[in-house]
């Protein structure tokens, strides 16, 4: 069931692709303003890197929010989905694993290339992705409870910003630290345990809060 | 098996119903009736677990279906005014996905002749777009078939159906009343079942 969940979602994001693309190119294109705006000044670039690469990321999860669970209630299967005979946190969890693939990956996987562009060392690169890693399934699962509120609502795309952006600041400040630990020639080793610490924390408590916003949204 | 106490229903600052009592009992049909916005889809909501009662309470085979939860949910199927069609998979695809998240997984060949049952033989790799409002109720019928639940409730299942559809979802009710299952049905239309056991549940308006 688990992987039927995760089946479709893919199958059905790769029909929708644009969807898709539209979120890697915003973040893209945000990033890579940076240092077109700020100037070609190395120093100065590499001490925005960080700050401008995860903001970024963090509004670049935004926009896929609405898409976690927006379409299935508007056809109907999203019921189906509460009416299935298995805990509901675990088709939850699919979801926004499936979510996670989807929306956040590329993005993890394009960071290096863009960070070059702020002067990054190789080292510094490494640490960003592997921050990234850990910290994009985060906003993936606390944005999941917001995007299971704000269902059906009017404006959702606005209160869902309202609600999950003050909740990314820990992997926003966590995340960002670890790559300005590495550019100023630090250990980044206790901003990742961090936010390893808030991934699995999320992972924890997300899929239950998540359920049970959906139960009272369908409802 | 199915019984329903004392139940009401508040939407927004309105009562919809109140103190509804019915049960209904292996091969039984319950055909619900009432004018537009009397609250028959907010009581098949209840029944089938998604929405919560007012107050009263829905039992199955004895317990709360509030505590029974999963458990429930393995007996009954729910077919909505809304299909739940996904228009970016295929006839085939659709079925397949939604039998595999359900827990019931069906070969190749099942989905194919559940398909075929509902005629869409012809359309099964045709992406769900592009089907009829009419062939959309007919996959939705396949779902309901494909599940094998004990409980079917049913909200206008005869909405967009052509005559020879009609006819068959006729059949696929009569049949699944045969094999002892229980029906939840809202309807406008007559349903010309053949099944004798049947209790009408009439919601006012208010």
């Amino acid at each position: 069931m688990f992987a039927w969940v995760i089946w479709r979602d893919l199958i059905l994001a790769w029909r929708r692709r644009t969807d898709v693309l539209a979120t890697l190119f915003f973040f893209i294109i945000v990033v890579s303003l940076f240092p077109l705006g700020v100037g070609p000044e190395p120093q100065m670039l590499r001490t925005i890197a960080p700050g401008v690469v995860w903001v970024a990321a963090l509004l670049a999860s935004m926009l896929a929010l609405g898409r976690t669970f927006g379409n299935d209630y508007q056809d109907g299967t999203l019921e189906q989905l509460l009416l299935t005979p298995q805990p509901l946190f675990l088709i939850v969890l699919a979801k926004v694993l499936a979510q996670w693939i989807v929306s956040e990956l590329p993005l993890v996987l394009v960071a290096p290339v863009l960070g070059m562009q702020f002067g990054l060392s190789q080292n510094t690169l490494w640490i960003m992705t592997v921050s990234l890693l850990l910290g994009t399934p985060v906003l993936s699962l606390i944005g999941s409870i917001g995007a299971a509120l704000t269902l059906g609502l009017r404006a959702a795309n606005v209160l869902v910003a309202l609600l999950v952006l003050p909740l990314y600041i820990p992997v926003l400040i966590f995340g960002a630290g670890a790559i300005e630990a590495t550019v100023n020639g630090l250990e980044p080793q206790a901003y990742l345990l961090l936010l390893g610490a808030t991934l699995v924390l999320a992972l924890a408590f997300a899929p239950w809060a998540t359920s049970a916003a959906l139960r009272i949204s369908v409802e | 098996m199915l019984e329903v106490t004392n139940l009401s229903c508040v939407r927004g600052t309105r009562r919809l119903f109140r103190d509804l009592n019915f049960s209904a009992a292996a091969g039984e049909l319950v055909e619900l009736r009432g004018p537009n916005g009397s609250g028959k889809t907010s009581l098949l909501r209840i029944v089938c677990g998604l929405a919560a009662p007012a107050s009263g309470e829905v039992c199955w085979k004895g317990k709360n279906i509030r505590t029974l939860a999963e458990q429930y949910f393995r007996d009954v199927a729910y077919l909505a005014h809304q299909n739940g069609v996904k228009d970016e998979l295929s006839a085939y695809e659709n079925l397949r996905v939604s039998s595999g998240i359900a827990g019931r997984s069906l070969a190749k060949s099942e989905v194919i002749d559940s398909l075929t049952r509902v005629g869409l033989a012809d359309r099964l790799h045709l992406p769900a777009r592009v089907l009829s409002a009419g062939q959309r109720r007919r996959l939705a019928l396949a779902r309901l078939l494909s599940l094998k639940c004990r409980l079917w409730v049913l909200d206008e299942v005869l909405t967009s159906l052509d005559d020879a559809a009609m006819q068959l979802a006729r059949e696929f009710i009569n049949q699944h009343l045969k094999e002892d299952g229980i029906a939840i049905i809202a309807t406008h239309q007559d349903l010309n079942l053949s099944a004798n056991r049947v209790k009408r549940v009439q919601l006012a308006g208010v």
